[in-house]
């Protein structure tokens, strides 16, 4: 079969602009991979291309680049399937880090936030937590984390969040999912401290929900799950004052009153304590009175809203015996 | 085609004219609804983040409602759809999920049996409606009219859940915005948050999402954008002058929800689609096309 590959190549040395080049090549219908191919044009065609490889097997995460619009690794995506999904094959180093050669980003702001959430274990007994026996991770506790520990480090997830492109402080996809690990390991002694550091600037907060980490993932991860577990946890562990935690209390607390949610209320049940940033909503709000876009702050709940309490009630009491992760 | 009509809680709150334009272009296109008036918010994700059981059994208890009535449930917000997308998956995948999620229905002598589909606007459109017959409804085609498509998170991530779109090159917006005469604007934000999740505790990160997506889509030529989901409208609209603050730039740039759009080739007027409700002005978008 033949195919182009389209490169984006840069030489920040040589070049003043990112360029694109295109390869046309002969590959089999056998199991060829993207890497496979990247090695074909580097042997055959140009040896000035340059990317990042190891393992070739998905197990190191150093061929993470953008295919055809998506992050992926190289060596796990077969030519085929991009060709007959997409017609070609497009590919670009990872977003919003720097590129160092051609499809070789520097990774250098990827391993800081890593090793910024205390990316070990530490141990009770270093720790003020008082504790007589080292408790034991049963498998139970581990089936909390171990999709985490699949992680590979590719950075595929940090490329693509849409949080990290708005506010380059943000911890970040990986970062968390590993602090997370860690929070839920029952041998960690340090999982208060965690908590609030997390739960500071730049970190759980600050992720939009957008879901771009958990698709790309090559290994699965999910590491918006972790992020929305460390919110839970910081929440369970009686962290609330955050805006972010105010808003999961008032949102809930709304929905269990009205059955629906109410634009007009949320804000008032999330700011009262902050009588600066609700004042700052009145512009806004008032402009939205003018265009009947802002509902009266008390409504008339739904039919039915006695038994939407209930449940409401019923999970309150459940989740106080034995909070959910 | 009759369907179970889940409006969520922005459509009867800060965007009313999504439910005003919805109901008349439903109507137009002789689609039966039966509104569940019963059902409770969807959660909007936030919810799960307390508890995410709690989040699965307000979302039962909406789908039993419409298994009650033997249909299918029609939502118009992304959000919704990406919150009731994943929650019947978790529904059905998940071992003990079910029958815990049963029992707390009891209270309400209601039962989830996982029967109903939920089907956003834009897919019905798209599949069940059909582009071809979409556009014998275009009595005022949107030429000349350039227009670009903002999806928003839900309805396309995680692509597994919701099983529609593919969640790198979409399609489903475009095809509809084509089939209605207009132009498209193709950019890269149309994939991208929009920000609103965050907007009242990181303003700042939300403005700065939805203002590059907004300049980038006024940079490749747009007239107005266009959304399937009423959480992006209030982000891209409500709070496009705290973007354009963030920016040091002005936009101006008209943001409509996908029935609106619809409905202008439809033929309705600026007062039936609610038009005139928006923060920023479509003016410019109704004189193009000639509905003024």
């Amino acid at each position: 079969m033949r195919i182009t590959v389209r490169v984006q190549k840069f030489d920040p040395e040589r070049d003043a602009y990112p360029n694109e080049k295109d390869y046309r090549l002969d590959i089999g219908w056998r199991a060829n991979t993207v890497l496979d191919a990247l090695f074909q044009i580097k042997n055959e065609l140009d040896g000035t291309l340059t990317f990042r490889y190891s393992c070739r097997s998905a197990i190191c995460g150093s061929c993470s680049m953008v295919i055809n619009g998506q992050e992926k690794l190289a060596c796990k995506t077969m030519v085929v399937n991009e060709i007959r999904k997409h017609g070609q094959i497009v590919l670009r180093p990872l977003r919003q880090m720097r590129v160092i050669k051609d499809l070789v980003v520097d990774m250098e702001p990827f391993w800081r936030k890593v090793t910024e959430i205390t990316p070990w274990l530490v141990s009770r007994e270093l720790s003020d937590v008082p504790s007589l026996t080292s408790p034991k991770v049963t498998k139970d506790t581990l089936s909390e984390f171990h999709n985490v520990d699949a992680c590979i480090m590719c950075g595929a997830c940090l490329s693509a969040c849409n949080s990290y492109e708005a506010s380059p402080g943000f911890l970040g996809p990986a970062a968390l999912a590993k602090a997370y690990r860690f929070v839920a390991d029952p041998r960690d002694g340090a999982k208060d401290e965690r908590l609030i550091d997390l739960d500071g600037v730049n970190g759980v907060w600050d992720c939009t929900r957008c879901n771009f980490c958990v698709e790309v993932c090559p290994k699965d991860v999910k590491p918006m799950e972790a992020i929305i577990r460390l919110r839970r946890a910081a929440l369970q562990g009686g962290i609330k004052q955050t805006m972010g935690a105010r808003h999961i209390t008032a949102f809930m607390e709304v929905v269990r009153g009205e059955g629906r949610l109410n634009e007009g209320l949320l804000p008032i049940k999330m700011l009262w304590r902050s009588p600066g940033k609700l004042l700052r909503t009145l512009p806004l709000a008032l402009k939205m009175f003018l265009r009947g876009k802002l509902p009266f702050p008390y409504k008339r709940p739904i039919r039915g809203i006695k038994a939407v309490r209930q449940i409401f009630e019923a999970r309150r009491r459940t989740t106080l015996k034995s909070p959910t992760s | 085609m009759k369907y179970a009509f889940y409006t969520g809680c922005v459509a009867k709150g800060a965007c009313p004219e999504l439910y005003q334009s919805s109901l008349k272009v439903i109507q137009r296109l002789g689609l039966e609804v039966v509104e569940l008036t019963e059902a409770t918010c969807c959660g909007a994700g936030v919810i799960r983040e307390g508890d995410p059981e709690l989040s699965l059994a307000i979302n039962a208890r909406t789908f039993s409602m419409a298994e009650a009535m033997g249909l299918n449930v029609m939502t118009i917000c992304g959000t919704c759809q990406g919150v009731m997308s994943s929650a019947q998956k978790q529904l059905k995948e998940e071992v003990g999920r079910m029958d815990r999620v049963n029992a707390l229905l009891a209270m309400d002598h209601r039962k989830y049996f996982g029967t109903s589909q939920v089907k956003h606007l834009l897919w019905i459109l798209v599949k069940e409606v059909g582009l071809n017959r979409l556009k014998q409804y275009v009595v005022r085609p949107l030429n000349g009219l350039r227009v670009a498509p903002f999806y928003g998170c839900y309805i396309l991530r995680p692509s597994w859940d919701l099983g529609f779109d593919d969640p790198v090159n979409p399609s489903s917006l475009e095809s509809v915005i084509s089939a209605l005469g207009a132009e498209l604007v193709n950019y890269s934000g149309r994939t991208k948050c929009c920000g609103f999740p965050v907007i009242l505790e990181k303003e700042d990160i939300a403005m700065g999402m939805a203002g590059a997506n907004l300049a980038e889509a006024k940079e490749m030529g747009a007239d107005c954008l266009v959304t399937p989901c009423p959480l992006c409208h209030m982000s891209l609209d409500l709070y496009q002058e705290r973007a354009e603050q963030k920016l040091g730039e002005r936009l101006g740039l008209p943001i409509l929800h996908l029935p609106q759009l619809v409905g202008l080739a439809m033929g309705f007027t600026c007062e039936d689609l609610g038009l005139a409700r928006h923060m920023v002005s479509v003016g410019k978008v109704l004189e193009k096309v000639g509905a003024i």
